[in-house]
């Protein structure tokens, strides 16, 4: 029952990222592209990850308002014109490529629903009587590897101190013409 | 004619009426998700997303005049790094009792809120980080790039 559920999902992520490659509009785009983040995250539901699902969501929806707070703000809102012929036959090659390997791959996994529980086991064991926690999966991410948790903490911390570097307003030299020319934006106009 | 450009900031009447009600209890639950981690599904990373959710809400449906003033850029700066250190800290803390990360904390009965030691204390930090830096990334990515000026000019 949970597997039909799963490919039915599955199908309107799919179809939800075919619109978004296709359609001419962006914010259109951007918001048949949320069907994939919020079908994943039905997915994590039925599979009993509430933890994943609640963290999907909850991205996706932060996801989609700064993306579409993005594209409103740009003026030209469609995209038309033909492809190039070389870019497509390499996105092909590469898509074959990715199909082909991700065959080999997945057919050493296990299988659907019986997942290998060498380390798990210990953890769903152990984990209330050492760490307290009721909640296994955070006594796994804050208690036994809370050293990838840092790791995860320090590139979330990077990057918006980048972005913060990147975006401020203090500081900054006010653009001049020269170095319009010198990127090549005056040319379009 | 600047003070009914003022009172016009932001989106519709009933927008604005649902927001001012909603905010504060996106706001906490986001707090009830971040707090209750180790006990019920969630943790810092989800409730800080959350509580930065709320905020940004208020940017949408008001102005950013008003979610700046509550919160401010510099505030928000300065929360980000406090949280980072504090996680920081709290690692760097388990070496009191042999090892880095330790749940150095003496455990109270489970299914209480003081039950899992440091796990309580990493999810406050991480939860002030993510808030912070989530929030601070959409001021970066929307008012200093003057996303939100352009487009309130158009409406």
């Amino acid at each position: 029952m949970v597997e039909i559920l799963l490919i039915v999902f599955l199908v309107f992520a799919i179809i939800g990222s075919l619109i978004a490659v296709e359609t001419k509009n962006l914010l259109s785009a951007v918001i048949s592209a949320g069907v994939v983040g919020f079908g994943t995250s039905v997915m994590f539901l039925y599979m009993g990850a509430p933890d994943i699902a609640i963290t999907q969501v909850v991205v996706e929806v932060l996801a989609l308002i700064v993306l579409i707070r993005g594209t409103i703000a740009i003026d030209n809102i469609s995209i038309g014109g033909p492809r190039d012929t070389l870019p497509l036959f390499v996105a092909l090659v590469f898509f074959g490529a990715f199909v082909i390997l991700g065959i080999f791959a997945l057919s050493d996994m296990t299988q659907f629903g019986k997942p290998m529980m060498r380390v798990s086991e210990y953890y769903l064991n152990n984990a209330l009587a050492e760490t307290g926690a009721s909640n296994v999966v955070m006594s796994i991410v804050l208690d036994y590897r809370g050293y990838d948790t840092l790791g995860e903490a320090t590139v979330l911390f990077t990057s918006i101190l980048s972005a913060f570097v990147i975006l401020r307003r203090h500081g900054k030299k006010a653009v001049s013409e020269k170095d319009l020319e010198h990127v090549g934006i005056l040319e379009n106009e | 004619m600047s003070k009914e450009k003022k009172k016009n900031e932001g989106m519709t009447l009933i927008t604005k009426t649902i927001t001012n009600s909603l905010v504060s209890v996106i706001a906490m639950f986001g707090a009830y998700i971040a707090l209750y981690g180790h006990l019920t599904p969630g943790g810092g990373f989800a409730g800080g997303v959350i509580i930065a959710c709320s905020f940004i809400l208020l940017t949408l449906t008001h102005s950013k005049n008003i979610s700046l003033k509550i919160f401010p850029d510099l505030a928000a700066s300065l929360l980000d790094n406090i949280g980072a250190l504090g996680f920081a800290v709290i690692g760097l803390l388990g070496f009191t009792a042999g090892a880095f990360f330790y749940n150095f904390i003496a455990k109270d009965e489970p299914f209480g809120l003081l039950s899992s030691g440091t796990i309580l204390f990493s999810n406050i930090a991480i939860m002030l980080k993510v808030m912070a830096g989530v929030f601070a990334v959409f001021v970066g990515l929307s008012i200093w790039s003057r996303i939100v000026s352009d487009t309130d000019k158009e409406e």
